[in-house]
């Protein structure tokens, strides 16, 4: 799933380069420019990527954090110790 | 009169919250510079946002959907809603949990330890700091710029008073400077992150009913729908395409937002999360918020340009705004449109101040952590030392940036983005530092400097930042393709990254088992 979601991101970034709504002056429901209204979607999209990759593709391993916000050491000596 | 009394009770606000926020003080040094690690999603959504939205958000995108048109909305917003995320979810979480395992306040500290070595500490610091300090003078100059605009012709004859009448730049720039001293002073993080999230509420929400507002007083019909009707269809066809758009300058500033992966402030900012978990939220929202924080700016931007808005030819961009709230806030809402003028206002200033007290906060603790306490000898400091050495940074760093915000620096605006170029430049070193094994302090060191010898050869190039629209031309299988100086310094930055690592001894065992665990 992690591939997924790294095609999905790069999907966003090639999508944002929309070339074909460039120079496309039509309004949506009379008010709103097609170029804007596309690029308003793409934002609620990449909310949409972003919670695909916090549910499936979470960077970091949870069981390691639990470890690190119970320990209590002084910042000095859990620095030494991780030396 | 109204604006400026609407303000000063904002402001009173604020710092009534700063000190509210100084009763939950625990009295560490870890809790005044990131709040004991305590701040849940929601706040740091809110900090987050607030932090890396400047007045831009509000008055500069309307300012620039109004000379450019409607593509200001894929050129710097619906771009920032990607990479800032990516950045949040790529180098911030990573960031977070090295920073509570071996309790980093700061990106030197983490650079230091993991290049194993100090030298690079040194020139990040002086580089970042050096970086830092024309944003939050962006940001000193816009609030009293703001604060002038707002009172023109209201007080001609004061003792405050500027030539125009409005209240003098100066005086505005030193009481925001003061206000935001008193909080993060007093508050510290903690004080930052409720003040942030209480200053992003205000400001999104007045953008939005300024836009209802703007709406109804431009298009003079019964219904919402008609009057947003009524209003775009008015605007001329350029504004509401790219046409006059480079789309090879489309595609490279994408690069610009990558800057938020190394701002020292959104550092500390990740650093105060109670838990990874925290992330979470802030990256799934951030492109929501910009949105509605965006669309609207931008509509009332092309909006601007028609003759419904009655906007003066000499008025400039960023002017705009300010203009359109005050004039059809009037004529919408009768007695009480001054009254929205003056929130507007506040709004403003609260985009502003709540990144200004991160970049004050963040500079006090980088020069107490990477200088003083790093480099001293002797006997430790205690908590509540080091917390009196980081207010006393914090004050000489507010005097001192308010004291350069006299010297008249006309290209203080244009130097902002080329800040955020120098800060991408610097980004494949977070990235290279987290996720490469390979990466050796050898070739951070050629990294910054490839990063340092591009950007000072392309700024000189550019009048120094004289002219605005610079843009580095390449010539392509007979096509020139114009692109911002951002690409080249970030290609520049990963070659030399890249290359030099290769050809360097890699890191010592020890050190790659300290920051790739095998369970990672």
């Amino acid at each position: 799933m992690k591939y997924v979601v790294w095609i999905l991101i790069a999907l966003l970034v090639v999508l944002h380069q929309d070339v074909w709504f460039w120079d496309d002056p039509q309004l949506l429901f009379g008010f709103l420019p097609v170029g804007l209204a596309y690029h308003m979607v793409l934002s609620l999209a990449a909310a949409a990527v972003w919670l695909l990759a916090t549910i499936v593709a979470w960077p970091v391993d949870d069981e390691e954090i639990k470890s690190l916000t119970k320990a209590k050491l002084p910042p000095e000596a859990a620095r030494e110790a991780g030396r | 009169m109204t604006t400026l009394v609407i303000v000063a009770c904002y402001l009173a606000l604020l710092l009534g919250l700063g000190l509210f926020s100084n009763r939950l003080f625990r009295g560490t040094s870890s809790d005044y510079m990131l709040a004991s690690h305590s701040i849940g999603p929601f706040l740091l959504l809110m900090s987050l946002f607030g932090t890396t939205m400047t007045a831009f958000a509000l008055v500069g995108s309307t300012g620039e959907a109004y000379r450019e048109g409607v593509g200001v909305y894929g050129l710097l917003a619906s771009s920032s809603g990607i990479v800032h995320s990516l950045c949040f979810y790529l180098v911030g979480v990573k960031l977070w949990t090295l920073g509570r395992k071996y309790h980093y306040r700061t990106q030197v500290q983490f650079f230091r330890e993991r290049l194993e070595n100090e030298g690079i500490g040194v020139i990040l610091f002086v580089l970042l700091v050096a970086l830092v300090i024309p944003y939050l003078l962006i940001g000193v100059l816009a609030s009293g710029a703001v604060m002038n605009g707002v009172t023109r012709g209201e007080f001609n004859g004061w003792f405050f008073a500027a030539e125009n009448g409005g209240v003098a730049n100066w005086i505005a720039s030193l009481v925001i400077c003061l206000v935001v001293l008193t909080y993060v002073f007093f508050g510290g993080m903690r004080g930052t992150a409720w003040a942030n999230a209480f200053q992003t509420a205000v400001f999104m929400i007045l953008g939005v009913v300024s836009f209802v507002v703007i709406a109804y007083g431009l298009g003079g019909q019964d219904s919402f729908l008609a009057n947003m009707q009524v209003a775009s269809q008015a605007v001329a066809e350029k504004y509401m395409t790219r046409e006059h758009m480079s789309q090879s300058i489309f595609f490279t500033y994408l690069l610009i937002p990558l800057s938020v992966g190394m701002f020292p402030h959104v550092f500390q900012h990740w650093l105060t999360a109670r838990s990874a978990a925290s992330f979470k939220l802030p990256i799934v929202a951030h492109p929501i918020f910009i949105l509605i924080v965006w669309a609207p700016c931008v509509l009332i931007g092309v909006w601007a340009t028609t003759s419904l808005a009655g906007v003066p030819p000499q008025l400039p961009p960023n002017g705009v705004l300010g203009f359109l709230v005050k004039s059809k806030a009037s004529a919408v809402l009768g007695e009480s449109g001054p009254i929205l003028a003056g929130l507007l206002t506040a709004g403003i200033l609260a985009a502003i101040m709540s990144s200004l007290d991160s970049q004050f906060l963040c500079l006090g603790t980088m020069f107490t952590t990477d200088i003083v306490l790093h480099y001293r000898r002797g006997k430790p400091l205690s908590e509540m030392q080091q917390v009196l050495l980081a207010r006393g940074f914090i004050v000489a760093i507010v005097a001192v940036t308010f004291l350069l915000s006299l010297w008249n620096q006309p290209r203080v605006f244009q130097l902002g983005v080329w800040c955020f170029a120098g800060f991408t430049g610097l980004f494949p070193l977070a990235v290279a530092a987290l996720y490469w094994k390979r990466l050796t302090a050898a070739g951070a060191y050629a990294s910054v400097v490839a990063t340092g010898v591009s950007w000072s050869v392309l700024f000189w190039r550019s009048g120094f930042a004289e002219k605005a629209d610079y843009t580095v031309d390449l010539k392509l299988f007979g096509e020139t393709y114009q692109t911002e100086p951002v690409a080249t310094i970030f290609l520049c930055s990963i070659a030399a990254l890249v290359i030099v690592s290769l050809v360097t001894p890699p890191p010592s065992e020890k050190t790659l088992a300290r920051f790739f665990p095998k369970s990672s």
